[in-house]
């Protein structure tokens, strides 16, 4: 009985597919997007940071230093900071890609995944898809909230939209610099500790939560040329009136730029690990 | 007759120390095959390397007559593998990490649905079925984990130390689940630290310590290589433990004689003849004998003669081995 059984499992192995193709990938991606997904909403502490975060950032930097910063004239400050605050908060949630490849790597489902017939990026792009998801919350809760508090979009809602799709953009070349965080580095904590303290100096030198007026020069250069000064000056542009074409496009670039440094690395980093 | 697993020379080395240092192996279509060996012994990095996860260094494997570096893909789609590194998702429920792997396969929502139910069923699982996978036993943690690994069918399912650290009846419920799936023709490459474990549901054993087959046979013959037979001695007088001690190892080596409980000494002994040498010399120094015996060794004394180590027993395992696989795991990165 053992020779027929084994003669048969070659014969039914000989038409198995030798490669994998596109479309399969492609299936195995969106597969492992619901995934992702299916954890956010599942996961009730996760998605109360994720709402909390941009909530208690606009109002700690609406009444706290809003009056300070606008001598009194909260409001207006509000109309120059949500912009800012949603470049912020959108910028702290691509860690969440980095902290979720490095806990599956951790807790042995990317073994799994990789003992599977699927294509090997799969894993790699179902956490990125998966991710936008996370990013779409937190603009949403950002802008809802600032329109509660008084922010009024002076263009029109597809100039607004527009903002937030470039958002979304930069977002999506920064989840590059946080799989790579992810990759490289071994524990979920040690993911956390590095992308704050990188995020830190490019989230505060920057014109995202202040004019850079005040700054020293040198700061300044740094702070004018920091793709989320742009990135947030487009936005604001986009909802508030003013200029766009130029920031807009920098922004996009240093995106570009973004994606063509660290997704090769993290790819290699990807490979190396998983 | 073709193998479902076949390996040749297998070597693999983590910086200086070599993992493997060239491992045969083979384990006939519909069998079991159980790789046993002590911590670090490289049986996680054989089995790394037999699923695709890890390339080998040195030699060549095949699984399903299909070469694991060259032909990975069609060999991913044989396999199923449970171990304690590839893991379900903690987050997800039973349900959905099932489904998920379901649709990875290519299986439609249905399908994936049903197959999922069914496997649940089957691993006892259903009740627990729309909690995550976190709020789970060890022992369903196992179950999950296993179910997990047979979504697919697999052909050939490699079950990496499936019970460390589970306790006597989830013990017993695995491998009653492995034993009904070897008789559905399954192929099945266990490795185990538990020589009951081997010498309960493997056909085959391959014995590994240090990154090389140290031994290879049935049980039975495992057993009978060591020179088959086991000598038991219990002095009735206590103080004369050492002096029985002594004659004992004088005849049958340093190696083979040990010293277990208060006062029973035993012996691996290869030929009828250190038997009666022994019986003689005991005789002439007058000490008397509450018990003399003889019988087949165990798979336990099989290893330690083999290794010069003791196996860990049953209730030595437990969080030390698992760790110790961690730390195999991240080497391997």
């Amino acid at each position: 009985m053992g020779i027929t059984m084994s003669a048969g499992t070659l014969d039914a192995a000989a038409a198995l597919p030798r490669r994998l193709s596109p479309v399969t990938g492609l299936r195995n991606s969106l597969t492992l997007t619901w995934r992702s997904v299916l954890k956010i909403r599942t996961n009730s502490e996760d998605l109360l940071g994720l709402s909390l975060q941009p909530i208690m950032l606009l109002l700690l930097f609406t009444y706290v230093f809003g009056g300070a910063i606008a001598h009194g004239n909260v409001r207006a400050y509000l109309d120059y900071v949500l912009p800012g605050i949603l470049v912020q908060t959108v910028l702290f949630a691509t860690l969440g890609t980095g902290l979720m490849l490095n806990q599956d790597i951790s807790a042995g489902i990317f073994d799994r995944f990789r003992s599977l017939p699927i294509a090997r990026w799969a894993p790699l792009a179902g956490a990125i898809l998966g991710d936008v998801t996370r990013y779409v919350i937190s603009v949403v809760v950002t802008i809802v909230l600032g329109i509660v508090l008084g922010f009024r979009i002076d263009t029109n809602p597809v100039a607004a939209i527009a903002g937030c799709l470039l958002v979304l953009a930069f977002a999506l070349a920064m989840c590059w610099v946080s799989a790579w965080i992810g990759l490289i580095v071994k524990t979920p904590q040690g993911v956390q500790a590095f992308g704050f303290t990188a995020m830190f100096p490019i989230v505060f030198g920057s014109g995202i939560l202040v004019p850079i007026q005040t700054m020293p020069g040198w700061l300044q250069a740094f702070a004018k040329a920091n793709p989320l000064t742009l990135l947030a000056a487009a936005c604001r542009g986009l909802m508030r009136g003013g200029t766009v074409a130029q920031p807009a496009a920098e922004s996009m670039l240093w995106a570009l730029g973004i994606v063509l440094v660290f997704a090769p690395l993290a790819v290699r980093a990807y490979r190396r690990r998983a | 007759m073709t193998a479902a697993i076949e390996a040749e020379g297998l070597v693999k080395d983590f910086g200086k120390t070599p993992a493997l240092a060239g491992v045969d192996l083979a384990a006939a279509a519909g069998t079991v095959l159980g790789v046993l060996g002590p911590n670090g012994a490289g049986k996680t990095t054989a089995v790394r390397i037999l699923t695709t996860l890890l390339q080998p260094d040195g030699g060549r494997a095949a699984v399903g007559g299909y070469d694991i570096v060259t032909d990975a893909h069609r060999v991913r789609q044989l396999i199923g593998l449970t171990g304690q590194y590839a893991s379900v998702d903690d987050g997800l429920s039973g349900t959905n990490n099932l489904v998920m792997i379901g649709r990875l396969l290519g299986l439609g929502r249905a399908e994936a649905r049903s197959r999922a139910a069914q496997l649940l069923s089957r691993f006892d699982l259903t009740d627990a079925a729309a909690r995550p996978v976190k709020t789970y036993s060890g022992g369903m943690r196992r179950r999950i984990d296993l179910a997990a690994s047979l979504v697919g069918h697999p052909q050939v399912l490699f079950l990496d130390e499936p019970t460390t650290g589970l306790d006597p009846q989830a013990r017993s419920d695995v491998w009653e689940m492995i034993r009904v799936l070897v008789a559905d023709g399954v192929t099945v490459l266990l490795t185990t630290q538990y020589l009951d474990e081997a010498d309960q549901l493997a056909d085959d054993i391959v014995v590994i310590d240090h990154g090389r087959v140290i031994a290879t046979g049935t049980p039975d013959e495992l057993k009978a290589k060591i020179g088959g037979q086991v000598l038991e001695v219990v002095p009735a007088d206590p103080g004369r433990v050492p002096d029985v001690a002594s004659i004992v190892t004088s005849w049958a080596g340093e190696e083979h004689a040990t010293q277990s409980g208060d006062r029973t000494i035993t012996a691996q002994v290869p030929a009828a003849a250190v038997l009666a040498g022994i019986v003689r010399q005991l005789d002439e120094n007058g000490i008397e004998l509450a018990e003399f015996s003889l019988r087949k060794s165990s798979l336990d004394e099989v290893f330690l003669t083999l290794t010069g180590h003791r196996a860990q027993g049953a209730a030595a395992a437990g969080a030390n081995d698992i760790r110790a696989e961690d730390d195999l795991k991240w080497a391997s990165r």
